[in-house]
């Protein structure tokens, strides 16, 4: 069931929280709304649940107009990041809460809830209460119950933000492949941009009550539409644009750390930098530098590239940028520069 | 309440310094006392114990106290949660200061609230007053009774309430929402069924609190037998008139129904720390 967002707002006093976003998301696909804390994602997730109402705006979900309905008529799953269990209620009677609601007869809902425990591997503990379980467990509790009453689109705020790191991480993987089995949309919430690539196939970055660009996790990666979004997905060094205005390039550049060349032989293009800090990050060598002694600076490179590197004994290294990005006029598309057009000033 | 439970710590920890100063302490203050009165009442015999205990106006005096308080307790169970529920949910002006106004039961002395009382609802009272021309008196009747139990008794339900409420998380409410249920069923299903433990203990331990008053009733009521006089009142006029027979006898009866309130409330809060635990 696809989602369309139109045109929507929502302010919270003097604090624009979503500013005009319009959102189309295709039936069955997994999205993530990325972004810092106050971007507007969870705002948004919640207006399109019916627990936000937007100021001004319109929501369609499966051609349905959804704007004046109440979260209880919209058929959504909402999953929240602190789990919202039913504390008195078993795990089973958590999951059938909403066929009882729907006054399904008993046989039907037993069976539908025993689907759902094996479906969340976790037929065994259906009998205890969600203080009995872990975090991972709750949340997949969370997770069959909003299911259980098979919503046409799934929404989950955050679904892994109150869990530790190995569980978060056999949870997403968990998540993905529950995606492929049962196939509803569904939209997540996330501040951590490692898990919005891993899980999502597409990825909405959000800044301010602003959609910044829409797009797979490859293409955010690698043609991203704006600043905002080169340095909220991925590492990235800045070279800001006083360091070469002289040659008619008023734009700050952008580089990857690993879009980048180490050597000792200066070249019209190279820029000299010292080397502060050698960071061993397992197959991965970080090397902190000091562009021009001024700029700090990250390259990485593998531990071939690094042996092959000869270090001279002054400290001193030529970098050479591959793959620099600039933004003339934050236009929609970036600019890819050909490696000459930086010199240093 | 002493707690017979066999101990898992070794036998010696049993005369530890703690564990000894609780039970003498207890001793002196609540079960000597209470033996006392029971040894008394029952150095009469069974059958003349009986006899005094089940005067017509000792039951009328019981049937006053315990069901008045059961009133007024179940009276507050509901306005104590609805007041409760405002002071955690809403946010108003003056909000502090009504909250502090709860406990006015507990701070005032009880006669200081039985002459407010007096004073509002009798027939020239504020309240009394407008109510008098259709011929229903309140003070120095039955209602009047149930009014000062209902003001002594407010703040057990709110206070025991209001810690719960606070730790409820509202997420919950929107997640039964999202699930289908309509405001009324995510009160019913969702929101209730944890507070009630909080809400039973508030209402039982109002009960016995309004099971014991005495100096509020005394002066909204007429404490005439056999229509407005409760048992506490009894036992002090049989003491005037030198009935110390009389008097141990319904005061042993009060102290066991009391007793019994107690146990009650005790019950009450281990499945609410059961349900709690969840």
């Amino acid at each position: 069931m696809s989602i369309i967002v139109e045109n929507i707002s929502k302010q919270f006093g003097q604090f624009q929280a979503l500013d005009r976003v319009s959102l189309t998301i295709p039936d069955g696909k997994l999205v993530a709304l990325l972004g810092p804390s106050g971007s507007g994602k969870s705002t948004l997730l919640r207006a399109i649940a019916g627990l936000e109402p937007p100021d001004q705006g319109r929501i369609w979900i499966n051609d349905q107009d959804m704007t004046h309905l109440n979260v209880e008529q919209r058929q959504i799953g909402f999953v929240f990041q602190h789990y919202a269990l039913f504390k008195h209620l078993t795990v089973r009677q958590n999951i059938a809460f909403g066929l009882e609601i729907r006054k399904i007869n008993r046989p039907d809902i037993r069976q539908r809830v025993n689907e759902l425990l094996d479906l969340i591997q976790l037929a065994g503990l259906g009998d205890r209460y969600p203080i009995q379980l872990s975090g991972g467990q709750r949340q997949r509790v969370a997770l069959a119950r909003a299911l259980a009453v098979q919503p046409q689109v799934l929404l989950l705020d955050e679904p892994f933000g109150a869990l530790d790191a190995q569980v978060r991480k056999d949870l997403r993987r968990w998540l993905r492949n529950l995606h492929h089995e049962v196939n509803v949309t569904s939209v997540f919430v996330t501040h951590d941009q490692e898990e919005a690539m891993e899980v999502a196939d597409e990825i909405v970055v959000m800044n301010e009550g602003k959609i910044e660009q829409i797009g797979s996790p490859q293409t955010i990666y690698d043609y991203p539409a704006t600043p905002f979004v080169m340095k909220f997905v991925g590492e990235v060094n800045v070279i800001p644009s006083f360091l070469h205005q002289p040659q008619g390039l008023p734009h700050d550049i952008f580089v990857r750390p690993h879009g980048v060349k180490l050597q000792t032989q200066v070249t019209d293009t190279s820029i000299p930098a010292k080397i502060i800090q050698i960071i061993h990050r397992g197959r991965d060598i970080y090397l902190e530098l000091s562009l021009l002694d001024r700029i700090p600076f990250m390259a990485q490179m593998n531990r071939d590239e690094w042996q092959a590197l000869t270090m001279p004994a002054d400290q001193w290294v030529q970098v050479e940028l591959l793959q620099p990005i600039t933004f003339p006029q934050a236009s929609a598309s970036p600019h890819r520069l050909p490696a000459d057009s930086v010199t240093a000033a | 309440m002493l707690n017979f439970l066999p101990l898992s710590s070794p036998q010696a920890r049993r005369w530890s310094w703690p564990w000894v100063i609780t039970l003498g302490y207890l001793s002196v203050m609540l079960i000597l006392p209470a033996i006392a009165l029971i040894q008394k009442s029952l150095s009469l015999g069974f059958s003349e114990f009986w006899q005094i205990a089940t005067q017509p106006m000792a039951l009328s005096a019981y049937n006053v106290t315990f069901l008045t308080a059961l009133a007024a307790a179940g009276v507050n169970g509901v306005m104590g949660t609805v007041i409760a529920w405002v002071l955690v949910r809403y946010d108003f002006p003056g909000r502090r200061i009504v909250d502090a106004l709860v406990d006015l039961p507990f701070a005032l002395p009880t006669a200081v609230a039985g002459l407010a009382l007096a004073t509002v609802y009798s027939d020239r009272g504020w309240v009394g007053s407008w109510f008098a021309p259709l011929g229903v008196k309140i003070a120095y009747t039955r209602l009047g009774v149930f009014l000062a139990m209902v003001f002594i008794s407010l703040p057990f339900v709110v206070r025991t309430l209001q810690p719960v409420l606070q730790a409820m998380e509202t997420e919950v409410e929107a997640a039964a929402r999202s699930l289908g249920a309509t405001p009324g069923q995510v009160f019913r299903r969702v929101i209730l069924p944890p507070l009630m433990p909080p809400i039973l203990t508030g209402v039982a331990l109002g009960f016995s609190r309004a099971v014991g008053e005495y100096g509020s009733v005394v002066l909204i009521a007429s404490s005439m037998p056999f229509r407005d006089l409760i048992a506490p009142v009894l036992v002090f006029q049989r003491l005037e008139q030198y009935d110390y027979a009389g008097a141990t006898v319904v005061g042993t009866v009060l102290l066991l129904g009391s007793l019994a309130a107690l146990l009650v409330i005790n019950r009450l809060q281990q499945w609410g720390r059961y349900y709690a635990s969840r």
